[in-house]
């Protein structure tokens, strides 16, 4: 975006400081909007027709410096690109990488029904939420107009995850296009020998298009020419070379273009870039799947870590899936958000005096993992939350912020003692170390638990209620 | 003001782009007849000239009655001028250089018999002037290391590890060698976790006796690391300082809750460099490294060591951690400009890493357990080497080998392209049935 301190936005604002936006002043809410904490929506009053030109203004300082493109329709349609910075400590990266997983018109369809139902419905829990998976890419193996067609018809059938539509060849893609012309796919790819008729087909079915080619004079040729024939919903593939020298220069590119957009304010570059890690099969994918995948998801995590908004996988084997999936929601985490939680004593299902007291610290991961084991498997209990400087069990004991001393002092602040009967607590199996410590400093019975929290049920069976 | 254009214009503008027919194109427009005010034309003429006109005007009518319909009668005029400037518009791509002015410390482990020890090589990390494998900012001059760990005594270790190292538990110097042999380690690290006045409470000197043991053993750079106990360190780390003096070693770790002045000195004494070890904090680290400069520890005997946290959880700190750091540094930060240290090991303590399947009933399957672990170990070590790290104590196997074949191709090892593959060819690929 283009403005740097909350005047500048607050400049275009009513000024009235009328509060719709939840905020107390137009300043405090023109700073939200740097943060992009608040959205200029939240203005109501910016869009009365006396401040027209000032809501056109202010909307176009604070456009993301890279253009934020949409593909899909509906509750799974996922944003691309919107980043505004090189370092996730600047301010924070915004929309996550979308990973978009392969099928291709070649596969018998009861197989490609399966494939595709198995990316549509894959998440995993992780700290507070599911984790899902972002877009479906279709291959034309074939190279058969007909064959792509009904290929795509099934996925589409299958799915309401957006669409990426793969071949070069512009027949082929038109005739899966036609199939799901209303669901807003992304087509892959234009270069520098079909870019005319991407472009004419990108046109006549408005829907973003990618460039594609490894040489930037050319990429960027692409981009300024399909920029001024009114088409802006593009996505950038500088190639994705899996091993080597190409592997490097394929780091140095995608870095390069991002310094270009954001750094130099390149705007004729300044467009969310794709990469292509399911290249590492291409190399020996078809004699070790297991090393493939590894190096496949070697390629994804550069690229996350630098700047690929959306990129195209191949395996849809689970541990290429929760690798690849939980490192895009840890680099994509605001970095604004608070590492700890209050610390307490928290009621998990419906405890009483007989129920077990589980002892975690105020880390938010720690904390959230804690609590979702527990009520997933549906223990009655309390978990205590001992402030440990926001540090994870383990950490914490070799750092001394977590003691036998805190954990007292944490059992006074919140009267443990009228909670529980037994007067018993369950120490973290990583907090081993101090269960003497504790034991005497408190005057209770100290448990120590499994050293994962997944393991409390089986945990409970043979340790609760405890033997006297 | 829209140009008018005649027939004739447009044929030879079709002609300039070799368009020798328009499919589904209706031209529609004005039309004028004059008729000559004195001439002789026959009445059935003007008769059937002016059911023509009416026949235009109605239509011209129709045409014009939407919007709709003007925009079809535009299109066909619009789409040739798109073919008019169907020619790629040249634009050169250009980017600036980062202009860093600070430098990371360029840091050697290990000393051969030239610098009054015994190993057979030597590693040196550190030494950038730009952000990881930024090659077109500046090279990078030293890959990143990786150090496989070895422990003083048989440790509980994730099913998918354990078998790589059953056979050598018992002996530190044997496990040692193994790494090397076999896993190809650049170093190795000696954890002597036994010391642990909770684990075996072993003596300092016991440990002493084990450092020496894995010096014989291999001849590459070692890590020494003690059980991580602050009251027992310092004096482990003493007694294992001087069993290895001269060799270089780097002694893991230097902490702000333990008796950290102990542990340099003896390092110093023993010639030695020192971990300069903090949690996850950036104004920790700097504090503890002025701490260590105080002391009068040399920047060169200096690594630091910012904390590892897995994948999931926490490598968000983690590698915001490292890579803020190695900005200040190369924006010139001095006391931050070390090379870096990852205890990458700690990816195991994911659940993910190890665990059978997944505790939640709700989550998709988790696959075998064997497949995930050395892939979350491989992406905690990646991504804290693309943030900064310069060194990685692992240790699966085929965790290492992979972290140090990406990282060798990123730092620009190796010079030819990648081998026989068109990149865009991907779209195509066949995978075996």
């Amino acid at each position: 975006m283009k403005l740097s301190s909350p005047m500048d936005a607050w400049k275009y604002l009513p000024g009235t400081n009328c509060k719709e936006c939840g905020e107390k002043t137009c300043l405090a809410f023109a700073s939200l909007l740097l943060e992009r904490n608040k959205k200029l929506e939240d203005c109501t009053p910016l869009f009365e027709p006396k401040y027209a030109s000032k809501a056109k203004e202010l909307a176009e300082l604070l456009a993301p410096e890279i253009r934020e493109v949409e593909i899909g329709v509906g509750a799974r349609a996922s944003k691309i690109g919107g980043e505004d910075i090189m370092h996730r400590h600047e301010l924070t990266f915004y929309d996550r990488t979308s990973l978009a997983y392969d099928v291709w018109d070649t596969m018998a369809e009861p197989e490609l029904r399966e494939r595709v139902k198995g990316i549509t419905l894959w998440r995993k829990f992780y700290v507070g939420e599911f984790l899902t998976l972002d877009a479906i890419a279709v291959r034309s193996v074939s190279s058969e107009a007909e064959t792509f067609a009904r290929c795509v018809k099934h996925v589409a059938e299958e799915t309401d995850m957006p669409l990426i539509l793969c071949s070069f060849d512009a027949n082929v893609l038109e005739a899966g296009l036609k199939e799901v012309s209303d669901r807003n796919p992304l087509l892959y790819a234009a270069d520098k020998t079909n870019w005319q008729e991407f472009l004419a087909l990108a046109k006549r079915y408005s829907v973003p298009v990618t460039l594609f080619s490894p040489d930037l004079d050319t990429l960027n040729s692409l981009a300024t020419t399909f920029a001024a024939a009114g088409i802006d919903d593009l996505i950038l593939d500088p190639g994705t070379y899996p091993t080597g020298k190409g592997l490097a220069d394929t780091f140095s590119r995608f870095v390069r273009i991002r310094r270009a957009g954001i750094v130099d304010g390149n705007k004729s570059i300044a467009y969310p870039l794709m990469a292509v890690p399911m290249t590492a099969w291409m190399t020996n994918g078809n004699q070790d799947a297991l090393d493939a995948s590894y190096w496949e998801a070697i390629i994804a995590d550069m690229l996350i870590l630098r700047y690929a908004d959306i990129m195209i996988l191949h395996s849809i084997e689970p541990h290429s899936l929760i690798t690849e999936r939980t490192l895009v929601a840890n680099i994509y985490t605001d970095p604004r958000r608070p590492v700890s939680v209050d610390p307490g004593l928290m009621e998990v299902g419906s405890p009483t005096d007989e129920s077990p007291l589980f002892i975690t610290t105020n880390f938010a991961l720690t904390y959230y993992t804690v609590e979702s084991d527990l009520s997933s498997s549906k223990i009655d209990c309390y978990l205590m939350v001992v402030d440990a400087d926001g540090l994870g069990v383990e950490a914490a004991v070799a750092g001394g912020q977590l003691t036998a001393d805190r954990i007292k002092e944490t059992v006074a602040s919140y009267d443990a003692e009228k909670k529980v009967t037994h007067k018993t607590m369950v120490l973290p199996g990583l907090a081993a170390r101090i269960s003497g410590e504790t034991e005497d400093a408190t005057g209770w019975s100290v448990l120590v638990g499994p050293r994962d929290s997944g393991r409390i049920p089986g945990w409970m069976t043979d340790n609760w209620p405890p033997k006297t | 003001m829209r140009k008018k254009i005649t027939f004739g214009d447009l044929a030879s503008i079709l002609e300039n782009y070799d368009i020798v027919e328009l499919e589904d194109v209706k031209i529609e427009g004005d039309m004028e007849v004059e008729l000559s005010p004195s001439g002789a034309i026959p009445p059935s003429l003007i008769q059937v000239l002016q059911s023509m006109l009416n026949e235009v005007d109605k239509q011209v009518e129709a045409t014009l009655s939407t919007r709709k319909s003007l925009i079809q009668v535009l299109q066909p005029v619009q789409y040739v001028e798109e073919k008019k400037v169907a020619v790629l518009e040249r634009a050169k791509f250009e980017v600036a250089k980062a202009a860093w002015i600070g430098k990371i410390e360029e840091v050697t482990i290990g000393a051969t018999s030239a610098d009054g020890g015994t190993r057979e090589s030597t590693v040196t990390i550190g030494g950038e002037k730009s952000l990881p494998f930024y090659n077109f900012d500046h090279q990078m001059p030293y890959p990143p290391v990786i150090s496989v760990d070895c422990f003083d005594m048989p440790i509980p270790l994730a099913k998918a590890v354990r078998g790589f190292y059953e056979d050598v538990m018992e002996d530190p110097g044997e496990w040692a060698k193994k790494n090397v042999r076999e896993f190809g380690a650049d170093m190795v690290t000696i954890h002597l976790i036994s010391t642990d006045p909770t684990i075996k409470d072993t003596s300092a000197k016991e440990a002493a006796k084990t450092v020496e043991e894995v010096l014989q053993a291999v001849k590459v750079p070692i890590v020494i690391g003690g059980s991580g106990n602050p009251d027992k360190d310092p004096a482990v780390l003493e007694a294992a300082a001087e069993a290895a003096a001269g060799e270089r070693c780097l002694i893991a770790s230097a902490n702000l809750n333990m008796d950290y002045e102990r542990i340099a000195k003896a390092a110093q004494d023993n010639g030695h460099v020192i971990l300069s070890w903090t949690q996850l904090d950036i104004n920790a680290q700097k504090t503890l490294n002025r701490y260590l400069f105080k002391l009068g520890v040399p920047r060169e005997d200096i690594v630091i060591d910012p904390t590892t946290a897995a994948l999931g959880y926490g490598l968000d700190y983690a590698f915001t951690n490292i890579e803020r750091m190695r900005i200040a540094a190369l924006k010139g930060d001095t006391d931050l400009a070390f090379p870096i240290s990852c205890g990458v090991t700690n990816a195991w303590g994911a659940r993910e890493s190890w665990m059978k399947g997944s505790p939640l009933a709700e989550d998709s399957d988790w696959g075998p357990a064997a497949y995930r672990g050395p892939l979350y170990e491989i992406i905690t070590g990646l991504t804290l080497g693309i943030a900064g790290g310069d060194m990685f104590m692992m240790m699966h196997p085929k965790a290492a080998t992979a972290v140090k074949r990406v990282t060798q191709m990123l730092f620009g090892a190796e010079t030819d392209g990648a081998k026989g593959v068109n990149v865009d060819e991907w779209v195509t690929w066949e995978a075996n049935k």
